[in-house]
């Protein structure tokens, strides 16, 4: 046995993935090991948004740390936290989904013409709801077909859908803004529970959905397994392409839930309404620790990286610093956050 | 060993050795290089060979050993230090560029420039002087590279070396993408360059090949060099053959198990066909049968195994197992079914590496433990835990991630997926590579233990050592060809590289 050599059949063409030591788990310090596992990533948050209150508190006093104005920054994180967490599906996904910005726009055009209005006042508001999230669903069902049967990359895909949406919500709403005849409608969405929001109460029902959904179920685990290694998972007997639709089904339907938002929020439809969404949904779902190239997130770490830009907005709107300095703040942010992930992402690599 | 004294020495190398981690590639590998000589390396896969040469072109450093070059010693730290000696490389998976024209492939990297701006007529016309030397003055330098075919981005990435004065140009298997007309064409070129004193080093599998236009052969064995400089034409095949694999066959094989005569046929293909790849094939498995599939990098084997699995959609032929036919080109219907693949690359194509033991264990059947989507990770757990004692993986932690374990643990985890999810076929590409040799007879005894329990297998290993000592029946293949099938006990590896290199000289 001695004399059998050690050498592996393969061709070691690269080193690192030939490797074929037991990494030793002692060789890491206690401190990286926390700091590395998913309780510690989302430490860091904490502490991230803790420093924030603290700047908060310190610059601007009561003005900042009043209840209502706490209530001010998680409603104004609420839109961008729900489309966040599709976003961080599709994500972990191994994918990306640009549209949604524009998809919410559509979706609030869409719920808003004046058969639908008519339709929901015959009937019932909640119709607007279903349109709407129906819009957006449709529209990440189209993207996921495109992507996954149509091979084509999901950048492109879902920039394409950027454009043509909010082409089409243009031709629905004639570029003109469209009321919400229904006042059902503002009231439901106007109204607090608990002496909280409903939107806040929106962003914490699909937060915690989605956290169900991704920890919990079979549809979480195909889409840690896809975007982890796609191969593996097709070699494995995983329906890879037909996830794949439903994971951008599932961005679409969460940027048709905050179209139905931004009307509550607005009270009118417009083409205009998520321009630009999609940079800081995308943003907020890798500083909260998701790994741009898949197979690694957390709901939690989402609904921070959220919760981070919503009260760094709030701390600079409090000390009326202008927007220009808080925007180079966010790149800035982003940065740090994706340099983080690499050297994580480095060290793990084996 | 043979000295030759009288001629100058261009290249030599002495007592090389570099390791990966806890892997040793090469051992102590010496060789020796004449100017205008046609120098053969011959190894087997995993001999050292991809080393040796990424090392003389500057990618790998040896971490011991001499480099002498032109009588002088030199370190070749990097790719373009390569280059500048003189040393060019010619790769199996040609390094040129598609979208760039011939001539802007020849000077990629040191472009023909007047103050900053590229001189493309310059560069065009001794573009076409290096093309005509190499026999190819009809190819337009300012052709696309991606529309040549793959003989003829061989002749540019030759160019290219000229064009950097190469004294000596490494061919990894150079023959393995042409045809016999092809070949001919670039052993003539290979004899112009010999002729003015360049000297190549040539890498191939094919024997007939290496009898036609090699002077002298450096055999490599496990990183070893076991044969320096010995002269082509008076080195018998037998010999050579016996340089390359003449390992001591240790006792690691378990004991096969006879197959009960009335054991039912689970797998049978028949005409499997994909285009291009391979031709025809036919296999039956029965329950309890472990059949080998023997062949060459390239021959087809993998993607044979690929396309009974429907990884890859087969053009024509039918997959039935125990009757049943199997959807073409489905991986979820192969799995439905009772197939299961543990795959060629098993990071790449087989592993969550960030991911737990357990739910890599149960990646093809963590539905089976849901309810209504929900998963039950606790039962998951239990059933990996189940796999881990029997197949006494280490670390038994079935929360540790997978990428953290060692070759032969990593292939434990696959045999242990398709175990909790019950297969009637198992087809197993490569399921010892980068394992070490005890957890390699423990492999080796699961398999079989699983073949004893009736799963129908399938292996398919470029050790053909492997095939012969694991298999009940081995399938030679080359070509994508099934050149004979017989039991294992009556055929020697020997044989087996015998038929493979005289099919696929074609």
């Amino acid at each position: 046995m001695s004399e059998q050599p050690t050498v592996p059949s393969a061709e070691p063409t690269s080193p690192a993935t030939e490797s074929n030591e037991v990494v030793a788990p002692s060789s890491r310090s206690w401190l990286s090991r926390v700091l590395s596992s998913s309780a510690g990533r989302n430490l860091g948050l904490v502490i991230a948004l803790l420093v924030l209150f603290a700047i908060g508190a310190l610059t601007a006093g009561e003005r900042f740390t009043n209840f209502d104005n706490i209530l001010t920054i998680v409603r104004f994180a609420s839109i961008i936290g729900v489309l966040s967490i599709g976003m961080t599906f599709v994500i972990i996904g191994g994918g990306i989904d640009l549209s949604v910005g524009s998809v919410m726009g559509l979706a609030s055009v869409i719920s808003t013409l004046t058969v639908i209005q008519s339709l929901a006042e015959q009937t019932s508001w909640i119709v607007m709801v279903v349109v709407a999230i129906g819009v957006g669903t449709l529209a990440g069902i189209i993207n996921g077909i495109v992507i996954s049967y149509g091979n084509v990359v999901a950048f492109m895909a879902t920039l394409s859908m950027l454009v043509a949406a909010r082409g089409l919500a243009e031709i629905f709403s004639n570029r003109s803004t469209q009321i919400v005849r229904s006042q059902d409608f503002i009231e439901a969405f106007r109204a607090d529970f608990l002496s909280v929001p409903v939107l806040i109460w929106i962003f914490i029902v699909v937060a915690a959905l989605g956290w169900v959904l991704l920890n919990r179920t079979t549809f979480g685990r195909r889409t840690v397994a896809i975007g982890g290694n796609r191969e593996a998972a097709r070699l494995a007997g995983i329906k890879v392409k037909r996830h794949t639709v439903y994971l951008y089904a599932l961005s679409g339907l969460t940027a048709g839930i905050a179209g139905v938002m931004m009307l509550g929020r607005t009270t009118a439809g417009t083409s205009t309404h998520g321009t630009l969404y999609e940079l800081d949904v995308i943003a907020a779902v890798v500083v909260g620790g998701t790994l741009l190239i898949g197979g690694r997130g957390t709901i939690v770490g989402t609904v921070f990286g959220v919760l981070i830009f919503a009260t760094l907005t709030n701390v600079f709107t409090q000390n009326n610093l202008n927007t220009s300095v808080q925007d180079v703040t966010k790149g800035v942010i982003i940065v740090l956050a994706v340099l983080l992930q690499q050297r994580f992402a480095a060290r793990n690599k084996r | 060993m043979i000295k030759v004294d009288h001629e100058p020495i261009l290249l030599d190398v002495r007592g090389a050795t570099k390791r990966f981690g806890a892997v040793r590639a090469l051992k102590g590998v010496d060789i020796s290089i004449a100017p205008g000589e046609v120098h053969v390396i011959l190894g087997q896969n995993g001999a050292g060979k991809s080393t040796l040469i990424k090392m003389l072109a500057g990618v790998h450093t040896p971490d011991e050993g001499t480099i002498t070059w032109n009588g002088n010693a030199v370190t070749i730290s990097n790719p373009v230090a390569a280059l500048e000696l003189g040393i060019a490389t010619m790769y199996q998976e040609l390094d040129v560029v598609d979208g760039l024209t011939i001539a802007e492939n020849i000077y990629l990297g040191h472009e023909m420039a007047t103050g900053g701006f590229s001189n493309q007529s310059r560069a065009n016309k001794s573009a076409t002087e290096l093309l005509n030397r190499l026999g190819h003055g009809s190819l337009s330098p300012t052709r696309e590279v991606g529309s040549l075919s793959p003989a003829n981005k061989q002749i540019v990435s030759m160019a290219r070396a000229l064009s950097r004065n190469a004294q000596l140009i490494v061919m990894d298997e150079p023959s393995a993408v042409l045809d016999s007309e092809e070949v001919k064409n670039l052993f003539r070129v290979v004899n112009e360059l010999t002729a003015a004193g360049v000297a190549v080093v040539y890498i191939s599998h094919r024997l007939e090949e290496i009898r036609e236009i090699g002077d002298r052969i450096t055999v490599i064995k496990d990183g070893r060099t076991t044969a320096n400089g010995l002269p082509v034409a008076d080195t018998s095949t037998n010999e050579l053959i016996r340089l390359m694999t003449g390992r001591d066959i240790d006792n690691v094989f378990p004991a096969r198990v006879p197959i009960p005569a009335d054991a039912p046929v689970v797998l049978a293909v028949e005409n499997l066909t994909l285009r291009g790849v391979f031709d025809r094939v036919d296999l039956s498995v029965r329950a309890g049968e472990i059949v080998g599939l023997a062949g060459l990098v390239g021959s087809g084997r993998s993607e044979i195994l690929e396309a009974i699995y429907g990884a890859r959609k087969p053009s024509t032929g039918t997959v039935t197992i125990s009757g049943k036919p199997v959807v073409r080109g489905s991986v979820a219907d192969a799995v439905k079914h009772g197939m299961g693949l543990s795959p060629e690359e098993r990071k790449s194509q087989g592993l969550l590496l960030d991911q737990p033991i357990f739910t890599n264990v149960t990646l093809s059947s963590f539905d089976r433990f849901a309810r209504f989507g929900f998963l039950n990770e606790n039962a998951e757990r239990a059933a990996a835990r189940e796999q881990i004692e029997a197949l006494e993986l280490r670390p038994a932690d079935s929360d540790n991630p997978a990428g953290s374990l060692s070759g032969g643990n990593q292939q434990k985890i696959l045999l242990a997926r398709w175990l909790v999810h019950g297969t009637t076929v198992l087809l197993l590409d490569e399921p010892t590579r980068g394992v070490d040799a005890g957890a390699r007879a423990e492999i080796y005894a699961l398999i079989r233990r699983l073949a004893a329990a009736g799963t129908a297998i399938v292996v398919v290993s470029s050790e053909i050592e492997e095939v012969l000592g694991l298999a009940d029946r081995v399938l030679v293949i080359a070509d994508g060809h099934l050149l004979t099938t017989t039991e294992a006990t009556k055929i020697s590896e020997h044989d087996v590289l015998d038929l493979v290199m005289k099919g696929s000289a074609a």
